[in-house]
């Protein structure tokens, strides 16, 4: 069987939800190969193990970590000369898209960004505008090479023990032209990642300060959510601008997005409008977040949203 | 200090307070059914490179690039008259349906006939959403890719950025030549003043075809294209929510909706 190759998306180690739902996917379109890139395999192994990765190919040069992007496209480049899989599948993370894209140049593929549904005949679904209008498309040309949103179907367990193989980095002289000299984390702790989270709850100017991000937290740690912010609010420097969700912040497609104190601007909207379901909290009857909201109630957040919360303890004795 | 020539990639996209809509015939984006404006992140991209031109003492020219139709010309002009030296637009009839990947070969083979020092684009279009030709267009170049930047840095001969990821920010530096995307956080872009219009006018435009640029039509347009959309159809908008004033029981309400929808 022809193989699947899945670019597994993790954080020294520790695999993205996002990912497992790739590999329940590659499963159903031929044999699903994992190509891990960086330090952590050992991390990674039980969890790609446990999805049904039947090869994990391991690049753990130094040059992984130390040049963005390229020599992660040099990795899937040979990869798929040597194996001709089916398909390459790619998490559509902001880095994730990029490295799609360049391997579709360097391969001389098709690319598919973004896509929310895939079938076995590689019939890719995607949201355009905001959600409005649905595309189904395909790759035409050479390897499919495919970008899909994390939360798009559900990860399935199906242990295998899988094969390992070191593949050996030979990046081409313009995948290091530009080298990582620092990295600064600013988000962690225990909340999910906002690509993995099925509810977000995200706040913006209307919290007033780092202080309405802590009830908010609050509210998060109660729903078991990742907490979003808007770029009022990071701006301002009351919350990490990695939580940023909209046009230039990340894209999140959860269950629930909770919106509290954001009046949702288009470029907000942007990041959030294909969540399943939608509440607003907002004192403001007129802000368009409320266009896009299942429930919303028109009050203060700060009389809301304690009520809210003593509402859900009790709920739950 | 060495002249420096940056070369800006604008793109011309529907207001994106409009309505969007596919041509039911092709299913390609209805373009003239709205209002074109330049995409906005791109005049972030505009600013920054008159920023680093006011910045330095040696000779900085800024040329402002863009592909598509002809109207697109239009946003060239609005680009000019906020400051930048001249403009470039690539246009021809081959190009009708060009995809992404067409569409970074394109722009590469048209900066191939332009000195570059520093490419600078906006990190993502309002209508295509890709996020993809900045780096695509660096492949294609052979040239650095410092993309998703909140912060630019230039020193002689070496570019550094903070770009966003997705848990924080990373130091990216390369040596130019280089390709660059902005955010939004980088700075505010100027408006055109009276001035600077009446400038635009004189500066130089130049328009490009494909043959003058060297690139393949086979390689463009619909059948270049390694994708085909097989289908579009319009999604049943949003049902409308049920929206309430807090009557002093909001919050229990909304507990109430959130159990109900078993999120609770
Ligand atoms: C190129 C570009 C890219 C951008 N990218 C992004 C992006 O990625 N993400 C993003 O979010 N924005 C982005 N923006 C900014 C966007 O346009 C808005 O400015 C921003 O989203 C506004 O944030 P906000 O809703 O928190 O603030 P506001 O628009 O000020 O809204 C605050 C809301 O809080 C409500 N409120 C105030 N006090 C209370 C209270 N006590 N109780 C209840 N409600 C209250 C108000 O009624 C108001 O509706 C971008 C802008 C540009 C130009
Ligand atoms: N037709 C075009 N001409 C020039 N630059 C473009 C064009 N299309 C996209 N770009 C640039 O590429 C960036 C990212 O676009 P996209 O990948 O479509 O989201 C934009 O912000 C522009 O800087």
């Amino acid at each position: 069987m022809s193989q699947v190759l899945v670019l597994v998306d993790h954080r020294e180690g520790v695999v993205s939800k996002g990912t497992l739902e790739l590999l329940t996917k590659a499963r159903e379109l031929g044999e699903a190969a994992a190509v891990f890139c960086g330090p952590g395999v050992d991390t990674a192994r039980p969890a790609l193990a446990e999805y049904g990765a039947a090869t994990i190919y391991v690049a753990s040069d130094p040059a992984m970590d130390q040049h963005p992007v390229g020599p992660t496209v040099a990795v899937l480049a040979a990869l798929v000369a040597e194996h001709s899989p089916v398909a390459v599948l790619v998490l559509a993370t902001a880095e994730g898209r990029e490295v799609a894209g360049r391997l579709a140049v360097r391969l001389g593929s098709g690319v598919i960004t973004d896509a929310v549904g895939l079938d076995v005949d590689l019939v890719c679904d995607q949201q355009v505008f905001g959600g409005s209008t649905l595309v189904r498309s395909q790759v035409t040309r050479g390897v499919p090479v495919i970008t899909v949103r994390p939360n798009s179907w559900p990860a399935q367990p199906s242990p295998v023990t899988p094969a390992e193989l070191a593949v050996e980095v030979a990046p081409a002289p313009a995948d290091t032209l530009a080298t990582v000299v620092d990295r600064v984390r600013e988000t962690g702790g225990d909340r999910p990642d906002l690509a993995d989270a099925t509810v977000v709850v995200s706040g913006g100017r209307g919290l007033g300060g780092p202080d309405g991000f802590t009830l908010l937290e609050g509210l998060a740690d109660r729903l078991g959510a990742a907490v979003g912010a808007s770029r009022a609010a990071t701006d301002a420097g009351w919350y990490p601008h990695a939580n940023q969700v909209g046009q230039t912040g990340r894209t999140v497609s959860p269950q629930l997005y909770v919106a509290v104190g954001i009046s949702g601007a288009i470029q907000h909207r942007a990041g959030m409008q294909t969540s399943k379901t939608i509440v607003a909290v907002n004192k403001d009857r007129e802000a368009p977040i409320f266009e896009l909201a299942d429930f919303g109630v028109v009050g203060d957040l700060f009389t809301v949203v304690p009520q809210l919360l003593e509402e859900l303890d009790k709920r739950s004795g | 200090m060495e002249p420096l020539s940056i070369v800006v990639c604008i793109k011309q996209v529907p207001d994106s307070w409009a309505e969007k809509s596919l041509r039911p015939a092709d299913h390609r984006l209805d373009r003239d059914a709205a209002d074109a404006v330049l995409n906005e992140l791109d005049e972030y991209a505009v600013e920054e490179a008159l920023r680093i031109k006011e910045s330095r003492d040696g000779e900085t020219t800024v040329t402002v690039l863009s592909m598509g139709p002809d109207r697109t010309a239009e946003t060239l002009r609005k680009a000019l008259s906020m400051g930048a030296d001249a403009a470039v637009h690539l246009v021809d009839p081959a190009l009708e349906g060009t995809d992404a990947v067409g569409t970074s070969y394109a722009l590469a083979r048209a900066l191939g006939t332009m000195p570059h020092d520093l490419v600078i684009m906006g990190s993502e279009s309002t209508d295509a959403r890709m996020s993809v030709l900045p780096a695509m267009l660096a492949e294609q170049l052979g040239e650095a890719q410092l993309t998703f930047a909140r912060k630019v840095d230039l020193d002689a001969s070496t570019v550094t950025v903070e770009r966003l990821t997705t848990d924080g920010y990373a130091t990216v530096r390369a040596e130019l030549p280089a390709v660059l995307s902005v955010v939004e956080k980088i700075n505010e872009p100027r408006y055109p003043s009276f001035k600077g219009i009446m400038a635009a006018k004189k500066k130089p435009f130049t328009t490009l075809s494909l043959a003058d640029v060297g690139a393949d039509p086979a390689q463009l347009g619909l059948t270049g294209a390694g994708t085909r959309v097989l289908e579009a159809t319009p999604r049943p908008a949003r049902s409308a929510g049920e929206i309430t004033d807090d009557d002093g029981t909001g919050g229990t309400r909304l507990a109430a909706f959130l159990a109900a929808h078993s999120f609770a």
